[in-house]
């Protein structure tokens, strides 16, 4: 019995292992669905940014957490990295150049990831979580003492940040270049992190989640490829920070706390996590939520968010879509069946 | 003479009072099939621990080809040349067949650190792990998530991932542990499917299949080594008898 040539007739595993990169139709609809929000929705594009940074700072959270399974509860000191270096370089005048001043806060954040990751990932579990936490709020703490820097508890407002390529003006007031710039960026390190995820690489960090130690056993240098991952999250991070400061032209403590930390926690595992999209999902799930729960009950919105996270814990413990997921095979299953 | 391929001089472990490992001398030879037999906790998989890097020694050394690598870390050793297979089944469970194997194939043939290009174009990774599923007849389950498996069957994508690596010495854990013995023959079958280079050791209770797969028998009891010898001797040698075979044992 000899194996067919290759690309005549595969085994379905192998076809599917070997097609599962390649861009689903289905994945328009998200930016066909942002692109529309921009012209359906123009006096709600604050909301609309503030969705798109949410949805590229749950992505970075996606690659560390849903791929690669580290537990972390301090994302957001990645993100503040980000915001923080756009705005105190703006605010004292060293660079506010938008897309350079990008890269910086990719590079500061990356450096924090770094720095942090090869002494925290040596743990795991437990111990991992109440560390990453313990790293976020001492640089939360140490923001609140630099005054001179950081402008202490009250943050630095009106960043001088400068039109995109000299032309696009940042105004607070319509945000629509601010819109299309966080979304052009969420574009690019979603491809990014998307070509990340199905490479071999992504591969070998599903393997460190599905089962550390035998990774270990098949050779693979697991710190190692832990440490770059948690690197290139807290890059992407800091990216989705440093857009948020330069679209709100301003940055405080928040973007730098335990708050901002849970809730991208909360908004990952509400979409699916390890699934890309569940970034997208569970971000608009949860700030269009908010948005319209605070309107009905000004006083206890959150309790309506915190039933749905008890029913998505106890029902449906792969987010929103992994309970699609689940249908869509059933609905399958029973049309093949009958 | 030669260095042997697997060599270990003098090997302890202790956990705290206990002497796990007593003061092991082995030998695995190139092309050797050999066995390790004992009692429940006569520090089998303690001893695979020492040779695999998953434990450091207390003292002694391990020696690959020679060369002294005691203080190599567990990854380094697979690297080297070390596999095993473990007496749980330590799988990517949620993961399927196929992708369960290709891990270890990427992380041999170095393809695992690549990021921009997809995993699927690596043809001849994805092509080298259908090979090893047919040998071990599990094409049929290679789209099958590992979770969704009978633990017998299992038991094999545990054995297709060691041998996804390729190694020169391949250490098996039980490897027949909860495998229905109507398909255990399927493991006799593709350990002898092997380069004749490799050399094996084997741990299981299965007497059928240790007299039948060894070679050469070495015999641990209380963490020491108390006999070593051929099937023959082993299975004549009436203190072997008497504290493992049992007196109506095999053989």
């Amino acid at each position: 019995m000899t194996s067919p040539p290759p690309g005549v007739t595969l085994h379905p595993a192998a076809a599917a292992l070997t097609g599962r990169h390649r861009p689903r139709p289905w994945e328009a609809i998200p930016w066909v669905l942002a692109l529309g929000f921009y012209f359906a929705f123009p006096k709600n594009l604050g909301f609309g940014t503030e969705l798109l940074v949410t949805i590229l700072f749950a992505l970075s959270l996606d690659l560390v957490l849903g791929y690669a399974g580290i537990v972390t509860l301090g994302h957001a000191a990645f993100f503040g990295a980000g915001a923080y270096t756009v705005g105190m370089l703006a605010k004292h005048g060293i660079w506010n150049e938008p897309l350079t001043s990008l890269i910086l806060a990719a590079v500061v954040a990356a450096a924090v990831g770094l720095g942090s990751g090869v002494v925290l990932l040596r743990t795991r579990g437990l111990t991992l979580l109440m560390l990453t936490l313990c790293t976020m709020a001492l640089l939360e703490e140490a923001a609140n003492l630099a005054h001179a820097y950081t402008g202490g508890f009250d943050g630095l407002d009106s960043l001088p940040i400068p039109p995109l390529f000299g032309v696009f003006e940042f105004n607070p007031l319509y945000p629509t270049t601010q819109y299309l710039y966080v979304l052009a960026v969420l574009f690019l390190c979603f491809v990014f992190v998307r070509t990340l995820v199905y490479s071999p690489f992504g591969h070998s960090l599903t393997g460190i989640r599905e089962n550390t130690l035998r990774m270990h056993a098949v050779g693979a240098p697991v710190p190692a490829r832990l440490v770059l991952c948690y690197t290139l999250s807290a890059a992407i991070a800091g990216i989705a920070g440093g857009v948020w400061a330069q679209a709100n032209a301003y940055v405080n403590l928040g973007t730098l706390g335990l708050d901002r930390a849970a809730t991208v926690l909360i908004i990952l595992v509400l979409g699916g996590y390890g699934r890309l999209y569940g970034a997208f999902v569970g971000a608009v799930a949860y700030m269009v939520l908010s948005h319209f729960l605070a309107k009905i009950y000004p006083t206890a919105w959150q309790l309506g968010l915190g039933l749905l996270l008890v029913v998505i814990a106890l029902f449906a413990r792969s987010g929103v879509l992994g309970l699609g997921e689940e249908i869509w095979r059933r609905v399958r299953a029973t049309r093949v069946a009958s | 003479m030669s260095a042997p391929l697997l060599e270990t001089r003098g090997l302890c472990r202790d956990f705290g009072a206990l002497a796990a490992v007593r003061d092991i001398d082995f030998r695995l030879e190139a092309g050797a099939r050999h066995a390790l037999i004992g009692p429940n906790g006569a520090g089998k998989t303690t001893f695979i621990n020492l040779l695999t890097g998953v434990l450091q020694p207390t003292r002694g050394e391990v020696r690959l080809h020679g060369k002294d690598i005691t203080g190599v870390v567990e990854a380094e050793r697979v690297k080297l040349g070390i596999a095993r297979t473990f007496q749980i089944n330590r799988l990517f469970r949620g993961l399927s067949v196929l992708e369960n194997v290709y891990l270890a194939v990427a992380e041999r043939v170095g393809a695992a650190p690549s990021m921009f290009r997809p995993a699927g174009t690596l043809r001849d990774v994805v092509d080298e792990s259908m090979h090893l599923l047919e040998t071990l007849r599990l094409t049929g389950d290679a789209g099958h998530r590992v979770s969704e498996l009978p633990y017998g069957r299992q038991r094999l994508v545990e054995l297709a991932i060691a041998l996804g690596l390729k190694p020169a010495v391949l250490l098996l854990d039980e490897p027949a542990a909860g495998v229905p013995s109507a398909e255990s023959h399927i493991i006799l079958d593709a350990i002898d499917g092997l380069p004749k280079s490799i050399g094996v050791l084997i741990i299981d209770h299965d007497m059928d299949l240790v007299f039948r797969f060894a070679e050469r028998i070495t015999v641990m009891v209380g963490g020491a080594i108390f006999a070593n010898g051929s099937p023959k001797e082993i299975g004549g040698n009436p203190d072997v008898r008497a504290v493992y075979l049992g007196e109506d044992g095999h053989a």
